[in-house]
């Protein structure tokens, strides 16, 4: 598992890569605040290995809610088929009820409408949670830049792993899945809630 | 009363002998097929010249607007591209890609063509805009990527335009100097099916001089 976990956004100003763009955002990307990935210091030696058994467990079942809101959610349907089998990695149990879920892949464009109810479900969900975007649609609104599609949950939850594709083929979900893993059991922390900073609320939600 | 249990275990008795279905995927990578469409790569001519001439033509035909450039002007005494202007500033937001491969299509020179790099999951979105540093192939290095997966003629069932060799001068078939670098020597005299070289034939058949 080559993953590296230790990529921070681009700082403009830090000249320390020769090969520095011109430019560090593109025109056609979604504005976001650059965030910083920061450890927790460890409470002591006990409660740091607890916390690693803790994170290593919660990582090895990792219980999907089931969000298919579109045709992503199909490659999500084929991943948990035989030939890609997510339940090697103990996320096989799809959950209709958000009380009894961890992570919810979000797979397919949100509308308008759908936000609430998004929102809504995540608030359901027991802590601790994770949110995986999958696809364009869900992770910055893909081809859909207009008025009914939310341009990225990330507006509506915090979203831990974004996965690129339209859609992303099960090996392309697995390597998202492959890299929350990682995330969980390094305890990087999720990032911050987007309604909790700017106290909005959406109605219907119970945050 | 055993007949059954047997009839019963018919398909399970019949699987046993079989292989896995799965494919244990961060080991054991499946094959992908030839013409997949992943990740952007941006390519160079023989010489070192990148291919891209910075004519907005891939971020004209993309139809998530995921391509952002910014082109320059060549030099005498800086040259990166062959033609007239090169892409100075290269962006492709991969989270708002499709991966529909029409940037590829609408290249004129061959230079962007989407290769079978997918593992692509970030933490952050930020990542996953390649800037022209990340995409382009490393100096030295003149491949011509998924290209010529898509020369093969498609099935007859799908009758779609496809980039590749198409019997006539169409630029991904042409070197450096055929771009617009008219200094260098050409690898071939003639470029074009049916030009004979002499600047005052116009062609067109059936005009006798």
């Amino acid at each position: 598992m080559g993953i590296d976990l230790d990529i921070h956004g681009i700082q403009p100003g830090e000249q320390t890569n020769p090969w520095a763009p011109v430019q560090y955002v593109s025109n056609t990307q979604t504005p976001r605040a650059p965030r910083a990935i920061d450890r927790p210091d460890g409470f002591g030696v006990l409660l740091t290995q607890v916390n690693k058994i803790l994170d290593w467990s919660r990582s090895s079942s990792l219980w999907p809610a089931t969000f298919g809101l579109a045709c992503c959610a199909i490659e999500m349907m084929s991943t948990s088929a035989s030939r890609w089998d997510i339940s090697r990695f103990g996320a096989e149990v799809f959950r209709a009820s958000p009380r009894q879920a961890d992570l919810m892949i979000v797979a397919g464009r949100l509308s308008v409408k759908m936000a609430p109810v998004l929102r809504r479900i995540y608030d359901q969900m027991p802590e601790p949670k994770w949110v995986l975007s999958m696809g364009a649609c869900a992770s910055c609104g893909g081809v859909f830049n207009n008025y009914a599609i939310i341009q990225g949950v990330d507006k509506v939850v915090p979203v831990d792993v974004y996965v690129p594709g339209c859609p992303p083929t099960p090996d392309m979900l697995l390597h998202g899945l492959n890299l929350l893993q990682e995330k969980i059991r390094k305890h990087i922390p999720s990032p911050p809630d987007p309604l909790a900073v700017t106290g909005q609320k959406y109605l219907g939600s119970e945050g | 009363m055993a007949m059954d249990i047997i009839k019963g275990l018919n398909t399970t008795l019949r699987e046993l002998g079989k292989k896995p279905t799965t494919v244990s995927y961060p080991e054991e990578k499946r094959p992908l097929p030839a013409r997949f469409r992943g990740r952007h790569v941006l390519h160079r001519y023989e010489n070192g010249l990148e291919r891209c001439v910075g004519c907005f033509l891939c971020a004209g035909a993309c139809p998530a607007d995921a391509i952002y450039i910014e082109a320059a002007e060549n030099s005498e005494e800086q040259r990166v591209s062959p033609g007239e202007r090169y892409a100075r500033v290269f962006d492709v937001n991969l989270l708002r890609c499709i991966f529909c491969g029409y940037c590829e299509q609408a290249c004129p020179t061959g230079a962007i063509t989407l290769e079978r790099i997918y593992e692509l999951s970030v933490t952050h979105p930020e990542d996953l805009v390649y800037h022209k540093e990340q995409l382009l192939e490393p100096l030295g290095s003149a491949t011509r990527g998924s290209l010529d997966a898509w020369v093969a003629p498609a099935p007859d069932q799908t009758p779609t335009p496809l980039p590749g060799r198409q019997g006539f001068f169409d630029g991904l078939e042409a070197s450096a100097a055929a771009v617009g670098q008219g200094d260098l020597p050409a690898e071939t005299e003639i470029m074009i099916a049916g030009d004979t070289g002499d600047p005052h034939d116009t062609g067109v058949a059936g005009e006798e001089k």
